[in-house]
């Protein structure tokens, strides 16, 4: 037996409420992010990951009531990113309750901090979010994007990886930006290409849409597959994902 | 009466998950660096997360091997979770730096041999016959990470003396200690408190077996 592969749903987190989904017949109140992860854990989900996308500074601290709520109540792995930009932020939200912390701009913008963040909680802590796109002249064909895919943050990807997991990242979340939202399928290339640079998991995300897009993900190298829209909207059910995964061979709790 | 437990605070880090699992377990937790709470209480837990020298560093100031050595004298329980569990052995290893454990085991903590690390996930765990934290989930996937772990230990028995019982879990082709009971102290690498259902249950386990003086 082996470590098995993990299934992590994703919510975004809006001023402490989730941001419109579906209504599943087993929540009280749909806009619960609380109530929402009790459910994907009864479900199955190996871990929780929540992306606040408040823009406001009340926004904020709302989601730190919230992941204190999870925390209490939902006893599996929680990642709580969006906005983290210093070693201050990362410490009042594992005092909340988050176990890992996702980062992305913040350590484009200074890429010391993530030394300072592993060096002070550990490796295990801090997820390294990497937005990728598809762009010519760059090495590895991927590079790096900021505000959701719009802007070039002027990196190839790959490299990026492979400079943050030295820097101590203790873990590459790998958005595909150009499979976002398409539901087409994961980016395999890109997943494969960061697989053979870095030693750390890997977790694919972007273009989840069929329970057989995730399989190929893990056979391309992903350690971790996440999805929001499919999960969020009731598409997929994390049990059926699981157990596509188990059809294909590999290990699922 | 529930037990009284105390988890150690010695350093940052989500500890909230720790206490409310304990209580889900039925215990009264308090989450303190008080000497004498952790002395008194029925059960110690020392969590921990991050480099082992920090995580040393941080106990040692709160006197914490002096905690867990009197406490074992007194055959009280402690459970050691995560690089809890690691700083009860003799010596970490990290970045080529040596670091003096608690010693109440031999043995090294050194980086796992493996293609991915850290060890992030949940994994199956290879129990031992007459284990009290697995009684009723021995076949189930508990929560780990970390990027160090006690890969070789040999256990020496005789007439004399119990060998303690270890757990193995592996990860990419090496094999490294998951949890340990060797009397009044009990350690797991994997975090109980994480470990969902599974987890609930052997800390349910361990609550339950506190004896109260």
């Amino acid at each position: 037996m082996s470590l098995s592969v993990r299934v992590i749903p994703c919510l975004d987190v809006d001023g402490g409420r989730v941001v419109k989904g579906i209504n599943f017949s087993e929540l009280r109140d749909a806009g619960d992010p609380v109530e929402l992860a009790k459910v994907y854990d009864a479900e199955g989900a190996d871990e929780l990951t929540f992306l606040d996308i408040s823009a406001s500074h009340e926004g904020r601290a709302t989601t730190m009531e919230i992941v204190s709520r999870t925390a209490e109540q939902v006893f599996i792995p929680l990642t709580v990113g969006g906005g983290v930009s210093s070693v201050e932020d990362v410490d009042r939200l594992l005092r909340a309750g988050a176990d890992k912390v996702a980062m992305n701009t913040a350590a484009l913008r200074r890429p010391e901090l993530v030394a300072e963040v592993a060096d002070r909680f550990g490796n295990q802590v801090l997820v390294l979010s990497v937005d990728a796109r598809r762009a010519a002249g760059t090495d590895s064909g991927f590079e790096v994007t900021t505000h959701g895919g719009r802007q070039s943050a002027g990196r190839d990807a790959v490299a990026w990886a492979v400079e943050a997991a030295a820097l101590g990242a203790g873990e590459i979340l790998l958005n595909a930006m150009d499979a976002d939202g398409t539901q087409d399928g994961f980016d395999l290339e890109l997943i494969r290409l960061v697989r053979a640079a870095v030693s750390i998991p890997v977790i694919a995300s972007g273009g989840a849409g069929r329970v057989e897009h995730f399989a190929p993900a893990v056979d391309a190298g992903a350690d971790a597959v996440l999805a929001a829209t499919v999960f969020h909207f009731g598409t997929l059910r994390i049990g059926e994902v699981k157990d596509a995964l188990r059809s294909a061979g590999h290990p699922i709790r | 009466m529930a037990p009284n437990v105390v988890v150690l605070d010695y350093g940052s880090g989500n500890l909230r998950s720790a206490v409310r699992a304990l209580e889900r377990a039925g215990a009264e937790v308090t989450l303190t660096s008080d000497k004498q709470a952790a002395l008194d209480a029925d059960g110690l837990v020392v969590p921990g997360v991050g480099a082992y020298a920090a995580c040393m560093t941080g106990l040692r100031a709160v006197k914490g091997p002096e905690i867990i050595g009197r406490r074992l004298a007194g055959g009280r329980p402690v459970l050691g979770i995560c690089v809890g569990m690691q700083v009860l052995f003799e010596l970490g290893v990290e970045h080529g730096v040596s670091t003096e454990g608690c010693n109440e085991w031999p043995g090294t903590v050194e980086l796992l041999q493996a293609p991915v690390v850290p060890h992030m996930g949940w994994n199956t765990v290879e129990v031992p016959e007459g284990t009290v934290l697995f009684d009723g989930v021995t076949g189930e996937r508990f929560y780990f990470v970390h990027s160090y772990g006690v890969r070789d230990w040999t256990l020496v028995t005789n007439d004399r003396t119990r060998a303690p019982l270890v757990t193995w879990a592996e990860h990419g082709g090496d094999r490294f200690v998951a949890a340990v009971e060797n009397g009044p102290l009990s350690a797991t690498q994997f975090h109980p408190e994480k470990s969902g259902d599974a987890g609930a249950r052997l800390l349910r386990n361990w609550v339950t077996s506190l004896v109260r003086p």
